[in-house]
């Protein structure tokens, strides 16, 4: 499930004002999340209280002083599972949208740069990508690769890539003819130099905020293939499949609450976020904490 | 919503003609070529998707007494092809599917359309109902967040969307059954009914719709009752997204002059909002009524489960935990369809409202 993204056309060469948009509270509270679940994942077997694989308590206990999260079906304490999961589902989805905004963009580019054909075939794809709604077509080529993390996040990426290529494409059309490329080209410029100087740093910004965004569909996505029981297999803390094994123990509502609010929590900081980085790149209908109505 | 569709108020409205316009019957024409290249678009890739299937198709479908008989096997392959190169084969599946043959469930052991049939009566009247509900708040919230803008209310309401944006489907379905049915008791925790009563008469599969078209009452709100709280569930994300959306699309219009000079010749604010502002800004939100759509499907395939809601969210969840090929590429190809259709349809809907894009 994504959200339409708004983008800017910049018809002058943007000024880049990042103050404001880090004073505002929102990208404060986003980034002291996420920072917090990136530190989580790299020290997790120093915070874990205990293995999160180990089968050595009493199954199903209650929150407690002990177990902070109780403990889940097997005797495994779910604070631990919590904590070890951020490894797993953290990393995974910041590689896949790494990778998906480079296959994307590079298509993107060469689309929008060759035009003709080459445009046609690319743009096609995407098309035909975006006629499916996102879990469903990853949930079919989870299906066909086989169970499991790395074949669900391919097919993540999969789904993912054809966002930055029409994004890519559109702005390398549209910069690529806008004025300033155009007088920087006429004065002289060689065409390297306006890429770099004139085209990329244009490009940059949306897609910078489309990646942001793009992190939270593919935390929710990776999630939703797990409790589809696609991705992570047992006994991988994943949080999707832990929340999954929660719906199946429904009375002991420790078991699928906490791994949810993890999701939660990431997918919220990732779009605090990218909402405000897209306020610094699109002003017209930008929240802002200081009144200044039109 | 209820705008007068004219930009003066004061005017009177010319009737329009019922005759569709020539550019709006080509704009109709390139529609249709487009959807129906990306129907079959959409076969293509379920078909190579489905090749590429690891596990022995004939084993998967006959189950492995058949398996073992030759002739099953060999009239197995002649029916789907499975002897054939793949091209022909291709069109082989063109033609099941065409007629509505898309193969056998390995799990249910019937026709993948035999259990869509089935099952979509119930997924149907849940997305309508999801969609209605989420297209209602949505808009509202949109607006009240857009008219004040950068208010308190505004900051609430965004850091509310984006929470509701940001919450797992499945998790969100999880905890308001836990606190709605099991702590609460305020909602059925399960079905399209109570244990033990009939469905209405069958008329179009949608309970709601049946109960009132047989005249019982109680019937129909006891549908309501079950359909609350996984509507409400699925609303949740496009609430949220809807929410946003309006919100930019109403901010974009509000800054025109033509807004200005509606306010500068003294016409009251909530003619302002309604005839000048809304009907601007609302064309650009039906488009992604279609995307709410496409949201509310896939989250039925992570929600209905918990709900034990009989649709085709919960056959696809059987199926992918099963690894039930056939009866995932068929809800996969009936979702797409549904998808493209209604993409299809909102495409239309805003080349009625808004003339400008027939010509793009």
């Amino acid at each position: 499930m994504s959200e339409p993204l708004a983008l800017p056309r910049f018809r002058r060469r943007p000024r880049l004002r990042l103050g404001p948009a880090w004073r505002q509270p929102l990208a404060i509270a986003g980034a002291t999340i996420a920072v917090a679940w990136f530190l989580i994942a790299i020290f997790a077997p120093l915070v874990a209280p205990y293995d999160p694989l180990a089968q050595s308590f009493t199954p199903t206990q209650a929150p407690s002083g002990a177990h902070l999260f109780g403990t889940d079906e097997l005797g495994r304490d779910v604070l631990s599972r919590v904590i070890f999961g951020a490894r797993i589902t953290i990393p995974i989805a910041l590689l896949l949208v790494g990778l998906a905004a480079a296959i994307g963009g590079l298509l993107g580019a060469v689309a929008g740069y060759l035009r003709g054909i080459a445009d046609g075939l690319v743009m096609r794809i995407a098309d035909l990508v975006f006629a499916f709604p996102p879990i469903i077509l990853a949930m079919v080529v989870t299906a066909v690769l086989g169970r499991g993390l790395r074949n669900a996040a391919l097919a993540i990426v999969v789904v993912a890539w054809p966002s930055y290529a029409r994004v890519v494409r559109g702005l390398v059309l549209s910069v690529g003819d806008a004025e300033y490329v155009q007088s920087a080209r006429l004065l002289g410029a060689s065409a390297r130099r306006a890429l770099f100087r004139d085209v990329l740093p244009n490009i940059a910004g949306p897609v910078l905020v489309l990646m942001t965004l793009d992190l939270a569909n593919a935390t929710l996505l990776l999630s939703g293939l797990s409790f589809l029981g696609l991705g992570a297999q047992p006994p991988h803390p994943e949080w999707g499949s832990m929340v999954a094994t929660g719906t199946q123990y429904f009375q002991f509502w420790w078991m699928g609450t906490f791994p949810g609010l993890a999701i939660f929590t990431a997918v919220l900081a990732f779009n605090f976020l990218g909402d405000s980085l897209r306020d610094v790149f699109d002003p017209q209908t930008a929240w802002r904490s200081e009144d200044t109505q039109d | 919503m209820t705008t007068a569709p004219t930009a003066l108020a004061d005017a009177p409205r010319a009737r329009r003609s019922l005759v569709p316009s020539p550019s709006f019957l080509r704009f109709l024409g390139r529609r249709l070529v487009a959807l129906v290249l990306l129907a079959i678009g959409i076969t293509l890739v379920v078909f190579v998707l489905t090749q590429l299937v690891p596990t022995n198709a004939v084993t998967a479908n006959l189950g492995e007494q058949a398996a073992g008989d030759p002739a099953a096997v060999a009239s197995f392959k002649r029916h789907y092809g499975l002897d054939r190169p793949l091209p022909v084969r291709y069109v082989l599946y063109l033609k099941h599917v065409a007629e509505g043959d898309l193969g056998q469930s390995a799990l249910t052991h019937d026709a993948v359309t035999h259990d869509l049939g089935q099952f979509i009566p119930a997924t149907a009247e849940l997305a309508i109902v999801s969609v209605l509900l989420a297209a209602i708040l949505g808009i509202t919230f949109g607006v009240y967040a857009a008219m004040r803008r950068n208010k308190l209310a505004d900051h609430l309401l965004r850091v509310v969307s984006l929470g509701g944006i940001s919450m797992p489907t499945f998790w969100i379905a999880l905890v308001s059954l836990y606190v709605g049915f099991y702590r609460l008791g305020w909602f059925p925790g399960s079905d399209r009914l109570d244990p033990g009563q009939l469905p209405p008469p069958h008329h179009t599969g949608l309970y709601t719709i049946d109960a009132l078209v047989s005249g019982r009452w109680s019937l129909f709100v006891q549908v309501l009752h079950h359909l609350a709280l996984p509507a409400l569930v699925l609303a949740a994300f496009n609430v949220s997204l809807l929410t946003r959306y309006t919100r930019s699309a109403v901010l974009e219009v509000a800054g025109n002059d033509y807004v200005r000079a509606g306010r500068a010749k003294g016409l009251p604010e909530r003619t302002v909002i309604r005839r000048y502002i809304l009907r601007a800004a609302l064309p650009s939100v039906v488009t992604v009524l279609g995307l709410v759509f496409a949201n509310v499907l896939t989250g039925a395939v992570l929600v209905e489960k918990i709900f034990t809601w009989p649709g085709i969210g919960q056959y696809a969840y059987n199926a992918a935990v099963a690894l039930d090929v056939p009866a995932i590429a068929g809800v996969s190809l009936f979702v797409a369809v549904v998808y493209i259709t209604v993409n299809f349809i909102v495409d239309v809907l805003y080349g009625v409202i808004d003339p400008r894009i027939r010509i793009t």
